[in-house]
């Protein structure tokens, strides 16, 4: 079977066509979903793309999860559904709270757009099933608002669910205990900073995004084969 | 108090160019219509300085579709495959206040791109400050490249490449200019108001008291010490509405709605009007009181002027406005029926209290005036041609070395270019740091190779000649990286044209640029023309930026400066002239001089090893190829070793090692390939008629020059950190 | 009636606030010694239809719960007229 994918475009993103473009190379089937709409096509993944939604007014990420379409993909998520959020859709989930924490601005003050090498520390989830355990990713970052935080129970307890999917090798931006990728409990609800979709050609420096982005098609192709 | 009488002159028209409307209009003209005159008159939107000149330029080829003019040049790369390509200036914005000066001036180039239908895919940032150990150009390098990054970055358009440079007559006069790659996805569109009956839809953001005088003051007038007063006058940007407009104008464009459409730029709501009416030999009706408005209480004349960004003007049958209408609303973007085509002739300018203006559209948009202003070759040209040119040899030529390669002109910028989104599109095989920037289409295999350069230094000490040579480096960083250069944008810099040396200096620029682009076929699609950088009498640099734009089959042939592999055989290509020091970075860093002539140049030998270069990328022989220019083959070296994480071991048997080192002679190129590939290469040379020495091979660990040699990590800390460390230097 | 609210946003104590760092170390440098703890936030005004200042106030404070401020790491007050 083919996955479906819906790519949900609010008025300020900027890195749909290119999730597009990624999710389409693995063989997803992808939509692109406007923010207005009040309902959610029949997906297996919803993805958050990078961007400015809504210009990123106010605070990255605020405006955006009082979009329409965030009831239904956060009913998408409550049925089990799969939802990424990168980079700026990482910043609305955590807005929205269907992840825990805040991105705050970066310790250097400077937006960065450069390579980082993750860890992938639970390969346990639908997002990493095709990593190794501590297996080495080379992905890039391009955010001003990436330094994650959140109160130190909060944290202590993603670490004891093994929450804490992904983390910085060389912590570019401050974030609390390294983190550039979680889950929430259900571990069907993923965010990161980094940039998996444009990771995933040779050509452009590295194909370990890959990894990630192929992890979830995966999990989508062996649901559907359990279920019939 | 303003008196009537010389109310044209604080517009920054002349007595003679005030008698030329007067007699145009037959009567005086009114408050606005004066208004609309100053800014469409004024240099930036004229040329009146410049158009004699720029007419010598070639700029004609079978694949130029469109020509200087419009919005943008379109060039075609593949057989159906066309992009748009332009430079621009935001030069006086940018020192006012240098966050928003950046932004809008990244703004601006992408609707000049959209205008043409065209999707805005790769941007470039050709800047110039003044020394960095001032703490003025550590505030204005900080806002420029800030304001760049905040506004290309949410706009979703990577930012690829670019300069950045440093020379004290930049210090009151930063250059900060841009430059737009677009990929034409439909049908091209044109700024031509067709069609009587048609409406005038303006689209985006409202209209406020942004920029004001923008054109005829910032832009057309010198600066003094009164000039940070006019801060008012400065555009803020708004990139989250630019970001919609692109989405919505490429939406448009497919829609196949829009008779014309041209963008808001300097002259605001006045040039596209006027501009539109007059190529299409029709006029058009404006009524102000429908357009949208931030500030309730504007005169008429600041709505006709105002530099509000982040809008369009469409022409639309009757029939399909709902449709463009609706589309805008799609994207939550303001879009108002403004106006009509008419057949008049004439810009009609209304509100409900009559008419404010009507004045025809040919005497605002192409009867301005023309100005064949005085030409005199600088007095001082003669000494400091004849001065020594800083060649004389270092006391440690291992501490020259450092010293060249942590200068703040040849240091890393990755301070500046981590700061941008240079990956957005999946298109950026080769990106910032490198010759030229190798940009994926989407969805081909082809790429658009693009790269700026101005070497302000050369075209000081001989305007004529740097120009040539501006044009051969930004070819061969073009060649370098596989790609066939094929035309060119230019951004041409200079002080007070009313100054006859300052025009001598253009003319001879200009002249420069029209030899070596028919030399090396790559006419010129357009560009923009920046006068008055200059503060209390001086001048900056003559600097023309050439944005080189070339081909690429297969992006996958892309060649990259860094080397690959230890073992790699390393080769200088071209002739290497001992006496090619004049402007130099070694004679400036080294034995700070700027003087003598710049490096000669031979065109002939220039496009040979241009052709040595591209068949090279095609046949795959190279593992690297890196122009070698500022800091000569030295630097070069070391940037292909950096960008690597190798080093190298050369020996070169020349006396006077500095100069070999050092001179920056035009023509050459460093690359490296397999051992096996030896012959191979050597007959390719052979074959171009190009000189070709082995120097040596890549290596790990070590930049071994044979009589001296320095650790990898001792030369990537000086790099790297060079230019981060001055510039925390100077804030602190 | 019509009220101006106003509202101070900062990060919550013991977040860290890397702009606020370091306009604390420039500020010696400019010959400011003794400066200390310097915190950046931003202040949102706005008109508000309201029966009361004690109805602004609380319409106000419920606009900073969903919207306005991040609890996660941020706090806010609130001042009307």
């Amino acid at each position: 079977m083919t996955a479906r994918v819906g790519v949900i475009v609010f008025p300020g993103s900027n890195c749909e066509l290119d999730a597009r473009v990624a999710f389409s190379a693995l063989g997803a089937e992808v939509e692109m979903i406007w923010h207005a709409g009040t309902s959610l096509p029949e997906v297996d993944l919803v993805v958050l793309p990078g961007g400015f939604a809504h210009g990123d007014y106010l605070r990255t990420g605020a405006l955006a999860r009082f979009s329409p379409v965030m009831d239904r993909v956060r009913d998408h998520a409550l049925r089990g559904g799969l939802v990424l959020g990168i980079c700026n859709g990482f910043q609305i989930l955590c807005e929205a709270g269907m992840l825990p924490g805040a991105l705050r601005k970066n310790n250097g003050l400077k937006f960065l757009c450069r390579w980082v090498d993750l860890r992938v520390d639970n390969n346990d989830t639908a997002f990493t099933s095709r990593a190794e355990q501590g297996q080495v990713l080379r992905i890039p970052i391009n955010h001003f608002e990436g330094n994650w935080y959140a109160e130190p129970a909060v944290v202590d307890r993603l670490r004891e669910n093994n929450q804490i999917v992904l983390r910085y090798v060389d912590n570019p931006n401050g974030s609390v205990d390294d983190v550039a990728g979680i889950c929430n409990e259900s571990r069907n609800v993923f965010g990161l900073m980094p940039h998996p979709e444009r990771a995933c050609e040779q050509l452009l420096g590295s194909d370990d995004g890959i990894v990630l982005l192929g992890s979830l098609l995966d999990h989508v192709t062996d649901r559907a084969g359990v279920a019939g | 108090m303003i008196s009537p009488a010389t109310l044209h002159r604080d517009l920054g028209l002349t007595d003679d160019e005030l008698d030329a409307i007067k007699t145009r209009l037959g009567r005086d003209p009114s408050y606005t219509e004066l208004a609309m005159f100053s800014v469409m008159w004024s240099e930036h939107c004229s040329y009146k300085s410049s158009r004699i000149h720029l007419r010598g330029l070639p700029s004609e080829a079978p694949y130029i579709l469109v020509g200087p003019g419009e919005g943008a040049g379109i060039v075609e790369l593949a057989p159906g495959v066309s992009v748009a390509w332009k430079i621009e200036s935001h030069n006086h914005p940018s020192f006012v206040e240098p966050f928003n000066g950046a932004a809008t001036g990244v703004g601006g180039i992408v609707r000049d791109i959209l205008s043409m239908g065209a999707r805005p895919i790769a941007l470039m940032d050709p800047l110039r400050f003044g020394p960095l150990d001032d703490p003025r150009t550590a505030y204005l390098v900080e806002g420029v490249v800030h304001g760049i990054s905040n506004y290309g970055n949410s706009i979703g358009v990577p930012t690829v490449g670019g300069e950045v440079v440093f020379e004290d007559c930049y210090a009151e006069n930063p250059l900060v200019n841009v430059a737009c790659l677009g990929l034409v996805e439909n049908r091209l569109m044109h700024g031509r108001a067709e069609g009587e009956g048609n409406a005038v839809i303006l689209i985006g953001s409202s209209t406020g008291r942004d920029g004001i005088g923008g054109a005829s003051v910032l832009a057309s007038a010198e600066f003094d010490d009164a000039s940070s007063e006019k801060r008012p006058s400065v555009q803020v940007g708004d990139p989250f509405t630019e970001r919609l407009l692109i989405e919505a104008c490429l939406e448009l464009a497919r829609s196949g709605l829009l008779v014309g459409f041209q963008d808001l730029g300097a002259g605001g709501i006045s040039c596209p009007t006027s501009e539109m009416a007059a190529k299409a030999g029709t006029g058009m009706q404006l009524d102000i009181s429908k357009v949208h408005l931030r500030e309730a209480d504007m005169e008429p004349f600041e709505i006709m002027i105002s530099e509000s960004q982040e809008r369009m003007l469409a022409v639309v049958d009757p029939a399909n406005v709902e449709a463009v209408l609706a589309i805008c609303r799609k994207w939550e973007l303001q879009a108002n029926v403004v106006g009509e085509v008419t057949k008049t002739g004439r810009v009609e300018v209304i509100h409900e209290n009559g008419v404010l203006a009507d004045v025809p559209a040919d005497a605002l948009a192409e009867e301005g005036p023309v100005y064949n202003r005085g030409l005199e070759r600088p007095a001082w040209l003669d000494e400091l041609q004849g001065a020594p040119m800083g060649a004389e040899p270092p006391s440690d030529l291992e501490a020259a070395f450092l010293q060249l390669l942590g200068s703040p002109a040849i240091g890393s910028k990755r301070w500046v270019w981590e700061q941008y989104d240079h990956m957005i599109f999946l298109g950026t095989v080769q990106g910032p740091g490198g010759d030229a920037a190798v940009i994926r289409l989407p969805g081909q295999d082809t790429a658009a190779v693009i790269s700026v350069d101005g070497p302000g230094r050369y075209c000081y000490l001989d305007p004529y000649e740097g120009a040539r040579l501006a044009v051969a480096e930004a070819a061969r960083n073009v060649a370098a990286a596989g790609g066939r250069p094929l035309a060119i944008t230019n951004c041409l810099n200079f002080g007070n044209p009313e100054k006859p040396d300052v025009m001598w200096q253009f003319a001879e620029v200009v002249r420069g640029i029209g030899d070596a682009c028919r030399a090396l076929g790559t006419p010129v699609t357009g560009g923009n023309v920046s006068f008055y950088n200059e503060t209390n009498g001086r001048a900056i640099y003559p600097t023309p930026v050439i944005g080189m734009l070339g081909s690429l089959p297969d992006a996958r042939r892309s060649v990259g400066l860094a080397f690959r592999s230890p073992g790699d055989v390393i080769a200088i290509v071209g002739d290497t002239d001992p006496a090619d020091f004049g402007g130099s970075e070694y004679a400036k860093t080294v034995n700070g001089v700027v003087a003598g002539r710049p490096p000669r140049l031979d065109l002939s030998a220039e496009s040979a090893l241009h052709r040595f270069l591209i068949e090279g990328a095609a046949r795959t022989s190279f593992s690297s190829a890196h122009d070698c220019a500022g800091g000569g083959i030295a630097i070069g070296l070391a940037e292909s070793a950096l960008a690597g994480g190798l080093g190298f071991q050369v020996a070169f048997e020349q006396d006077e090692r500095h100069r070999f080192l050092f001179s920056e002679s035009p023509s050459r190129a460093i690359v490296s390939f397999p051992a096996q590939g030896v012959e191979a290469v050597r007959k390719l040379a052979d074959d171009y008629g190009v000189p070709l020495e082995i120097a040596g091979s890549v290596a790990p660990d070590r930049l071994d020059f044979g009589t001296f040699g320095v650790g990898f990590d001792v030369a990537q800390d000086v790099f790297e950190g060079a230019f981060r460390r001055a510039l925390a230097a100077s804030m602190s | 009636m019509s009220y101006l609210a106003q509202v101070d946003v900062m990060l919550k104590p013991g977040i860290s606030d890397p702009q606020g760092q370091t306009i604390e170390r420039a500020l010696p440098v400019l010959g400011y010694p003794g400066v200390r703890e310097v915190r950046v936030g931003k202040r949102i005004q706005l008109q508000v239809d309201a029966d009361s200042v004690d109805d602004a106030r609380t319409k106000v404070e419920e606009m900073c719960e969903r919207l306005l401020a991040n609890p996660v790491i941020e706090s806010y007050e609130v001042s009307i007229g």
